[in-house]
């Protein structure tokens, strides 16, 4: 069962059995690093940077409360909302045009292909070295000025420009970069294929439904839970990306600030200009944001994905 | 095709068989999600004839090839780049080879402060720490999780799940002034401790799949005998879940290898740097002077993640969709 899977039957039906707990003491003997890490490292800090996010802090000086004042800020921050936008526009072009290509070669790698793992392998590379700096030095290489793709366009006789140093095309070089990492959903659509009983398109078959048709009634429909997984995944995912804006803009986000992540700017609020106490609201507003979209995203799931059981 | 499906159902099903793999295999795939995900494919019943099946086959074999080499042609690029002279690269959109060019590694390996080898040496102490305290600390909370029952349990589980999803940002302002506090900043212990701490909360999820998995006759034989739950889960639940630990070893190997978020923050000074730290400061130093060099070192850089991918892709896969399938 996937994580999301698991979410969902958690709300949907609370156990009525009574539990003994026969094994208190070694249940949280066992679980005491992770309950050490969890209230230390994780709850604590979250509640810490929820009163940091009230407070003007520079690591030098105590924190001083300001009350809403870094909300007001945040509200007439014009660089904040541009790079909500930006991340947006990264986040909902980036992550359905993934999914999508990750589901059409699954779903042309899926029936009876003979070299199958070798073509799962080579999409699936990419994925795995994606997120490096140095998948990130080679893409600002290739869409450089006289980077690999204007050396290729130049053959053809088309001149390019600088895809990087342009602030209208540099965001859409970092979307090219999270398509081409789309193995790894689509080794999660493969396993969800697998899984569809072939009796349904034998019986589909029989009944004279065309291809096109098993698609949509069969394929779909059954797949719809991998797919919301996957969707569910890789928006949260989306979200929090930094290395690949980080260094294709030299950390500065640019050209004209047309890369600059959310994360980017609030590592930049916190770390660079040690500004902690907006960075700490920045990071609040990120939290609300991607638990806002995952829980729509929750809530649309009971219109269209299925569940058998 | 739908007339087909009518004339010779027969035909059409024989033609499906001799194009997929031997049943052994099929028996091993329907055996549980995971093999699923690792081995061949699966018979399709298609109905459409040998011939037709076979010119399908050869369109979608050449739309594959070409798919895999825009895919892959980057990453050519990078590795024939790597060794060619620097004026070349940027006239050279091809992936032949006329010499064999070395001085690229020599230069890019003592272009920084310090030899690219201090950095390897670096990433790898945090990485197999890193290693080491996921596979304790992770395993523990799974054990736990999967096969105890305690107080507090169904809640503790629950926030177990959310902070899989919780981004790193909202905690890292107030763990980083922790850590200054400490003394810990510019030390790799930021890095490494909170993994001892099992924060890692997906691998704790991936391995309670895992010993779900494993028969609960075994436990309880052993209860019976008068094992206590250390000897259990060192004896008998630890060994059977050696599948699920070398997940784990992987991809903890690869986002720490990778991550430049949290080594930039917590690591910064060049005597500590890390691999992707070492390389985000090749490419501001040299500024794009020495595009070579900075190949060669990102070659140097991914070819510990390639060997993981020509070696320990069958658990990589094996984990995504133990835990991407419902």
């Amino acid at each position: 069962m996937s994580v999301v899977a698991e979410l969902q039957q958690m709300r949907k039906k609370p156990k009525g059995e009574r539990r003994k707990n026969k094994d208190n003491r070694a249940g949280h003997l066992f679980l005491l690093p992770w309950t050490l890490g969890l209230f230390g490292i994780t709850l604590f800090p979250m509640a810490a940077s929820l009163y940091l996010a009230f407070t003007d802090y520079n690591l030098l000086q105590p924190p001083e409360w300001i009350g809403a004042e870094n909300i007001t800020r945040m509200i007439s921050d014009d660089r904040l909302h541009n790079s909500i936008q930006v991340t947006f526009t990264y986040v909902f072009v980036g992550v359905p045009i993934q999914l999508a290509v990750s589901l059409a070669i699954a779903m042309l790698l899926d029936r009876g292909m003979r070299a199958l793992p070798f073509y799962r392998s080579v999409f699936y590379l990419p994925s795995m070295l994606g997120s490096s700096v140095a998948i990130a030095v080679l893409w600002r290489q290739i869409f450089g000025t006289s980077g690999l793709i204007n050396q290729v366009l130049e053959m053809v006789g088309i001149e390019g420009q600088g895809w990087v140093s342009s602030p209208d095309t540099a965001l859409s070089t970092l979307i090219i970069l999270h398509v081409w990492t789309f193995g790894a959903p689509m080794v999660i659509f493969l396993a969800g294929l697998r899984q569809i009983p072939d009796m349904f398109y034998e019986a589909a078959s029989i009944d004279g439904a065309s291809r096109f048709k098993q698609f949509f009634t069969i394929t779909i429909p059954l797949l719809t839970p991998i797919i919301f997984f996957n969707l569910v995944l890789q928006l949260i995912g989306a979200f929090q990306n930094f290395t690949q804006a980080f260094v294709v803009s030299g950390g500065t986000g640019g050209p004209a600030d047309s890369t600059l992540f959310y994360t980017l700017y609030l590592y930049q609020q916190g770390f660079n200009r040690f500004d902690m106490g907006y960075a700490s609201a920045m990071a609040w507003l990120l939290v609300l944001i991607i638990s806002a979209i995952t829980v729509v995203n929750f809530w649309l799931s009971k219109y269209w994905v299925h569940y058998d059981d | 095709m739908t007339d087909s499906t009518f004339t010779s159902p027969t035909g059409a099903k024989s033609g499906a068989v001799t194009g997929t793999r031997p049943e052994k295999e099929m028996s091993v795939a329907t055996a549980s999600l995971a093999d699923a995900a690792t081995t061949g494919s699966k018979p399709s019943m298609r109905s459409v004839s040998n011939r037709e099946r076979g010119i399908k086959a050869t369109i979608k074999h050449i739309v594959m090839v070409l798919a895999s080499l825009v895919m892959i042609y980057p990453l050519l690029w990078m590795l024939v780049s790597s060794l060619r002279p620097n004026d070349v690269i940027f006239r050279e959109p091809g992936i032949l080879l006329t010499t064999l060019e070395f001085s690229n590694y020599v230069d890019g390996w003592n272009a920084l402060s310090h030899p690219f080898s201090h950095f390897l040496w670096n990433s790898a102490i945090v990485v197999f720490g890193s290693i080491l305290a996921n596979l304790v600390s992770c395993s523990m909370a799974a054990y736990a999780f999967a096969r105890l029952d305690f107080k507090f349990k169904k809640p503790m589980f629950a926030l177990m799940l959310l902070t899989i999803m919780l981004p790193v940002h909202v905690v890292i302002i107030p763990q980083y002034i922790l850590f200054s506090n400490l003394g810990w900043v510019n030390t790799f212990l930021p890095l490494i401790v909170p993994k001892m701490l099992a924060t890692d909360a997906f691998f704790i999820f991936l391995m309670i799949q895992f010993i779900r998995g494993i028969p609960k006759d075994l436990d309880e034989a052993a209860r019976i005998d008068g094992a206590g739950h250390i000897r259990i889960f060192v004896q008998i639940i630890l060994p059977l879940m050696i599948p699920a630990l070398a997940t784990t070893t992987i991809f903890t190997f690869m986002w720490t290898w990778n991550d430049l978020f949290s080594q930039l923050i917590f690591l910064t000074s060049p005597d500590m740097y890390t691999v992707p730290l070492a390389l985000s400061a090749f490419i501001d130093s040299t500024g794009e002077s020495n595009w070579g060099g900075m190949f060669a070192m990102s070659i140097v850089s991914i070819l510990p993640l390639f060997l993981i991918f020509l070696f320990g892709q069958r658990f990589l896969i094996k984990g995504m969709a133990t835990t991407g399938i419902k």
